[in-house]
């Protein structure tokens, strides 16, 4: 197993004049997990999209290693599993184009199409895989998303609001995927919900400073 | 920039002073007396003002481009602020250097716009300049428009000077040193200014110069005293 | 390699995309065939000459580009698709990608244009057919470049439809003034060697603003 580690230092983030957060600091080495909590309008979800390398920090900086050696973060995008509700999907294509799209520009070999049909099965998506996306209830989205972010077996995984739409059998999906996330590599969590807040060892928490 | 300020309206002074009123004559006789340029006439004397107002807006241009760029590497939003100051400046000396352009036209040539090259090209950069503040209107957050029309700066920065050196090429003009104007070209450009004559024209050169780092200066700290409100209003 | 790949696959998803929904197609068509229309009507008697043809040529293309060419990001952004991409692929792979997809599209735009005039103006007779077709090969795959990198510009802004031609007329003005020059040339039937210049400065063009765009995307495209 692969030994990944992540290292937030001082991360702040302004946007348009208005500071989100700042002075937030925290180490993970697989395998761990770490929740974000913290009121609406926080920076809960920005905090994991600067995590999963889709927004840079205004200030500080977060750092990925594998096996001790420093890998840069698009690089590192490979190993990381991202399910937020800003993702979208292409309405256009059913849901095994978009996995199999997706994953050939991530130029995964075309021996995962096999696996796309199973990850998707897994998910719950089995009689919905040929319509299009366009067509899916918000629930199955998320499924989709998760998917997505399992597909190439992340060494990472991300979620903001993890069961956000999701019904009973979708949460209890979602548990299982992060039991199995906690032991095999790093596992983060954004959520308002106390209880998921608990599925994870530490937290960051999130809030609006005054003075 | 005291001294800087007291320099620029000293060189002015003697700029629009000289310019107007040294008296131009076939043969001049002094250095108190300027060539009469065949074809140009008195007109010429818009030299004095017109070319330093477009040497102006293209330095305002650079400098915007250059604030850009340091933006880009480093982030500080003070950059940008001085960016966009540069080019708000530069803009407004473009607006000049096309009035006194089209106006020395009208008298020189009977009409005020002929697209000859050099006048095309003043043009772009004011299209240039418009596109750069349209863009910045049009993004919402602070980094994002500092970013993006950073970027979009410097494209239109690496795309221009094709434009200028293809136009006088590609198409002949009435502007004096364009292809095919063997008579009338611009005295500097052949060097058939005199010397008094250069001295008023560098003096003016220097002048604008130094009124466009001191209106920039003063510029810069107005936009940043917003910023700093903005920034304390949260 | 991989990332050669990652480019093909860009390529492939937007091809496939733009068959399914035809938007960019469709938009493109209509406005070629409009922008005619009116040329038609307009110039119904008079004899059209060389240059005049010429420039008119470029701006049915320039005019039909700026309806259509920016879609390639406008499209992600609007409909959000814009992380999932940012998630699989690298900035630069992205960028090769909507370029190659987009300089196909303004060949095939500028392919359908040269058919149409040929058909429509019976004084549209080329007499230099080498200084053409390299002209319109080279100024589409200019155009489709600068247009990309503007595209990608505008795509978080508002108003996008008329920003983007704002924005792209100053930086496209020096290339449509060489191709519409060439592209006169080639009409009157000049000799090659004349029109060296504005191919040195079409290559110029290409190699300034790609080099720029690739240096550059990152900028633009990450937040």
């Amino acid at each position: 197993m692969n030994r990944i580690s992540i290292t937030a230092v001082d991360i702040a983030k302004s946007f348009n004049y208005r500071t989100i957060f700042r002075d937030i600091s925290f180490s993970l080495l697989s395998p761990s997990s770490l929740t974000i909590t913290g009121k609406n309008g926080a920076g809960k979800s920005t905090l994991s999209k600067i995590i999963a390398g889709l927004i840079s920090t205004t200030k500080g900086s977060c750092s990925y290693t594998l096996n001790k050696k420093n890998v840069d973060i698009e690089v590192f995008k490979r190993y990381i599993g991202f399910v937020s509700t800003y993702l979208n999907f292409y309405d256009e294509f059913t849901a095994l184009e978009n996995i199999n799209i997706l994953s050939r520009i991530r130029t995964m070999s075309r021996q995962n199409e096999s696996r796309a049909e199973e990850i998707l099965n897994l998910a719950g998506l089995r009689q919905r895989r040929d319509d299009p996306v366009g067509t899916f209830s918000s629930g199955m989205k998320q499924r989709l998303k998760y998917a997505f972010a399992l597909l190439h077996n992340p060494a990472v995984l991300v979620l903001d609001e993890p069961t956000s739409s999701m019904d009973d059998e979708g949460i209890e999906f979602v548990r299982h995927i992060v039991r199995q996330q906690k032991k095999q590599g790093i596992l983060i969590l954004a959520t308002n919900n106390r209880k998921e807040a608990g599925w994870c060892d530490k937290e960051v928490h999130l809030g609006m400073k005054k003075g | 920039m005291n001294s800087l300020k007291v320099l620029s309206i000293i060189l002015i002074t003697f700029t629009i002073f000289a310019g107007i009123t040294v008296p131009m004559v076939p043969q001049p006789q002094s250095i108190f007396e300027f060539p009469d340029i065949p074809g140009l006439g008195e007109t010429a004397r818009i030299i004095f003002f017109h070319v330093p107002a477009a040497w102006v807006s293209v330095l305002g241009f650079l400098i915007s481009l250059y604030f850009g760029f340091k933006y880009l590497r480093t982030k500080e939003y003070n950059y940008d602020i001085k960016s966009v100051s540069a080019a708000g400046l530069g803009m407004l000396f473009c607006v000049l250097a096309m009035v006194t352009g089209s106006l020395w036209a009208k008298f020189a040539w009977g009409s005020f716009w002929n697209w000859d090259p050099r006048e095309t090209s003043i043009f772009i950069l004011l299209l240039i300049y418009g596109a750069y503040f349209a863009l910045r209107s049009a993004l919402g957050s602070d980094e994002i428009r500092a970013r993006l029309s950073a970027v979009y700066a410097i494209l239109a920065g690496l795309t221009a000077p094709f434009f200028i050196f293809i136009m006088p090429r590609v198409i002949g003009g009435l502007h004096p040193g364009a292809e095919g104007d063997s008579s009338g070209s611009i005295p500097i450009a052949q060097l058939q200014m005199p010397l008094n004559m250069y001295v008023v024209f560098f003096t003016g050169l220097v002048g604008f110069t130094l009124l466009f780092i001191w209106l920039l200066n003063v510029r810069i700290r107005a936009v940043s005293v917003e910023y700093q409100l903005l920034i304390k209003d949260q | 390699m991989n990332y050669l790949f990652a480019i093909w696959a860009i390529v492939a998803k937007d091809v496939r995309s733009e068959l399914r929904l035809r938007y960019a197609l469709n938009a493109l068509l209509m406005f070629v065939v409009t922008s005619l229309a009116v040329i038609i009507i307009a110039f119904q008697d008079s004899e059209l000459n060389p240059e005049i043809l010429s420039a008119l040529f470029w701006i049915v293309i320039f005019f039909t580009a700026m309806s259509g060419l920016s879609r390639i990001f406008v499209s992600e952004e609007e409909r959000g698709t814009t992380l999932v991409l940012q998630l699989v692929a690298s900035p630069s792979a992205v960028y090769f990608g909507k370029l190659i997809f987009n300089c196909g599209l303004t060949l095939l735009l500028s392919s359908a244009v040269t058919l149409l005039y040929v058909i429509i103006f019976p004084t549209f007779v080329i007499q230099s057919l080498t200084i053409f077709t390299c002209t319109v090969f080279l100024g589409s795959l200019g155009f489709a470049s600068a247009s990309t990198m503007i595209a990608a510009i505008i795509a978080k802004a508002q108003a996008k439809s008329t920003l983007y031609t704002v924005l792209a007329f100053p930086v496209l003005a020096p290339l449509l003034i060489t191709v519409i020059y060439a592209t006169a040339l080639s009409i009157q039937g000049d000799i090659w060697s004349n029109s060296i210049p504005q191919f040195q400065i079409m290559i110029g063009y290409l190699c300034v603003v790609v080099g720029f765009s690739f240096l550059m995307f990152d900028y633009v495209w990450k937040d």
